[in-house]
């Protein structure tokens, strides 16, 4: 089924604000945009319009934050992640205040608006700050689950989602997530398969294709990108000796960037990167843009050949 | 709760005052950095706040009822720190051994979650006004009547966050918010009127629907006449203060924005301040 993670958003928050009388969402105007306005209806005293002004947004937060409440910044991720990153820096993450960004629209995903409100740094910029933990969801059901587990866990979280719909990737609703988890969606042991957001889909089709081809594909969900599942991770790079990463997000600093890390520290194996190459996006819808990038599984399929063949390169 | 259960006149504040002054020169003379002529320039604002106006209790500094302070212009945490150890929120040998050293409670600017008494990090021109509308929110929210007061600089009210702040202030109708402007009239480069002039401030904050008080920021019972005036707005207290106050030398000299005295200085200072 393909469901809308911002729908997801409003459902999930309106739980989250019934539980809790602390919780306090904040958004610079884009309420109507991430489809949070029946929450605003409903709680108006758990919400806060911040008017088209993110940097004093997100002190605001802080201060909220100082005081007792739960506060989370909804909004497009180059606004509420990009735009304000110094404030994030110096007054949430510094501080370590229990602040909350929830992040719609992040990568080239978001189509037609273009370059200018496709967040592809996002992850990277939230994964190197000290004490912000950094999560992506997949799907609808993955969505719910995260929000309910960055508002139970205290600390500074980002969780970036995409702006449409995705398809299902946990059959009725049964995902279930934690700070540092993983998730071996498909076990596998010739390439593993790396891939966080929207592009964990496309990682699922890549390994169906690759399986036409004798090659057996894990595939792993990285939801939880800070703190990253090394160790699972690390069980997969010995079992198949490579790693192909999946993200929409430049190659750098993000997913593939993380994975990099980890391998060049702990295990030296190939690694291909599957992502925005060192180039802004621009207009077009989803599907056009995906295959432009070279984001689709047949890019995913074509890194894993790649990488396969490399394997020799370390032995 | 106990909040400032010691009553000082007028007189004793003014003397307290003073001594702060040499506190802060000697802060900064140990430490070999730091911001005096902006310490200097804000130490009445500190006196009427911390002495007679806020609810604040030294031995139960996390008190949730506390009233909150947020130093907007954090670099001027010498007079900040010098004023809560004198309060007893920590001991005040700390200001001579620890202020800007490795390993201290008392960090270059102010830290939440290392200095008894500080209700928020700061240092970041801009983002300390945006914190207070935050905490001040929160007191509504929570239906809690403590009140917030924030100190900016004038330099800093270049950042554009500080007019988003404002602009929310009054949205929210944050009448539980006073902010002081220490008006001192420089900045990193020189006089505000040639690096960014924002005059007139009176009618700037008025049109955003604040009410705006002005005041000598060196005339403590002017600062605690207009701090008291009730208010259905969020407040503005301009104070027209003098950088470097208290030591002829660094009245209003540029070098003291930043600049550590040499010894011949700071000895010249501490004469002046006795």
């Amino acid at each position: 089924m393909v469901r809308s993670f911002r729908d997801a958003l409003s459902r999930t928050l309106l739980q989250i604000a019934e539980e809790d009388q602390t919780v306090i969402v904040l958004t610079p105007d884009l309420a109507r945009a991430v489809r949070i306005q029946d929450f605003s209806a409903k709680y108006g005293s758990q919400f806060v319009s911040g008017g088209i002004s993110e940097a004093n947004l997100v002190g605001v937060a802080a201060g909220l934050a100082s005081v007792g409440m739960m506060p989370i910044i909804v909004g497009f991720s180059m606004f509420v992640a990009e735009k304000p990153f110094e404030q994030i820096r110096n007054i949430i993450a510094y501080p370590d205040f229990n602040v909350k960004i929830i992040a719609t629209h992040g990568g080239i995903c978001v189509g037609k608006d273009g370059a200018t409100h496709q967040a592809i740094e996002d992850l990277a910029i939230m994964r190197i700050l000290p004490q912000m933990r950094v999560f992506a969801a997949c799907d609808v059901s993955q969505t719910e689950s995260l929000i309910q587990t960055i508002c139970s866990s205290t600390g500074p979280s980002f969780l970036r989602l995409g702006r449409d719909e995705a398809q299902d990737i946990y059959e009725n609703d049964g995902c279930i997530t934690n700070v540092g988890g993983a998730d071996v969606l498909r076990d596998g042991s010739d390439v593993a398969i790396v891939a966080i957001g929207t592009m964990v889909g496309n990682a699922l089709q890549a390994a169906e294709e690759l399986e036409k081809e004798g090659v057996d594909a894990a595939v792993i969900n990285a939801y939880s990108l800070k703190p990253l599942n090394e160790s699972l991770l690390l069980s997969y790079f010995d079992r198949c000796g490579c790693v192909v990463t999946a993200e929409d997000h430049l190659v750098a600093g993000g997913l593939g960037g993380a994975i990099c890390e980890l391998s060049a520290k702990k295990r030296v194996i190939p690694v291909e990167c599957v992502g925005v190459m060192d180039r802004f996006g621009e207009s077009g819808n989803q599907a056009e843009l995906y295959e432009k990038y070279a984001l689709t599984p047949q890019a995913i399929v074509a890194a894993s050949r790649k990488v396969m063949g490399r394997k020799h390169e370390c032995e | 709760m106990s909040v400032n259960s010691e009553y000082f006149t007028v007189p004793e504040l003014e003397a307290k005052a003073k001594e702060l002054r040499r506190t802060v020169v000697n802060m900064v003379y140990q430490a070999k950095s730091g911001h005096l002529g902006g310490s200097l320039s804000m130490v009445e604002m500190l006196v009427a706040l911390y002495y007679r106006q806020m609810r604040v209790d030294p031995k139960n500094p996390k008190w949730e009822d506390r009233d909150r302070f947020v130093l907007s212009k954090g670099h001027t945490a010498p007079a900040y720190y010098a004023v809560l150890a004198d309060k007893g929120f920590f001991d005040r040998s700390a200001l001579l051994t620890q202020y800007r050293q490795l390993n201290s409670i008392l960090q270059g600017h102010p830290d939440c979650k290392k200095t008894p008494g500080v209700d928020m990090s700061s240092g970041s021109l801009g983002i300390g006004l945006s914190t207070a509308c935050g905490m001040a929110l929160g007191a509504k929210r929570l239906g809690k009547n403590f009140r917030v007061y924030c100190i900016v600089g004038d330099g800093e009210l270049n950042e554009g966050e500080i007019w988003e702040a404002i602009m929310f202030a009054h949205f929210h109708r944050l009448d539980n918010l006073t902010v002081l402007v220490d008006k001192n009239k420089m900045q990193n480069d020189g006089l505000t009127s040639e690096v960014m002039d924002m005059d007139e401030l009176d009618d700037k904050w008025r049109s955003f629907g604040w009410s705006v008080y002005h005041v000598d920021g060196h005339n403590i019972q002017d600062i605690l006449t207009a701090l008291n005036q009730p208010s259905d707005q969020p407040k503005v207290i301009i104070c027209d203060t003098i950088k470097g106050k208290g030591v002829s030398f660094m009245e209003m000299n540029i070098k003291f924005h930043g600049g550590c005295p040499t010894k011949e200085e700071y000895e010249q200072a501490m004469k002046e301040l006795a």
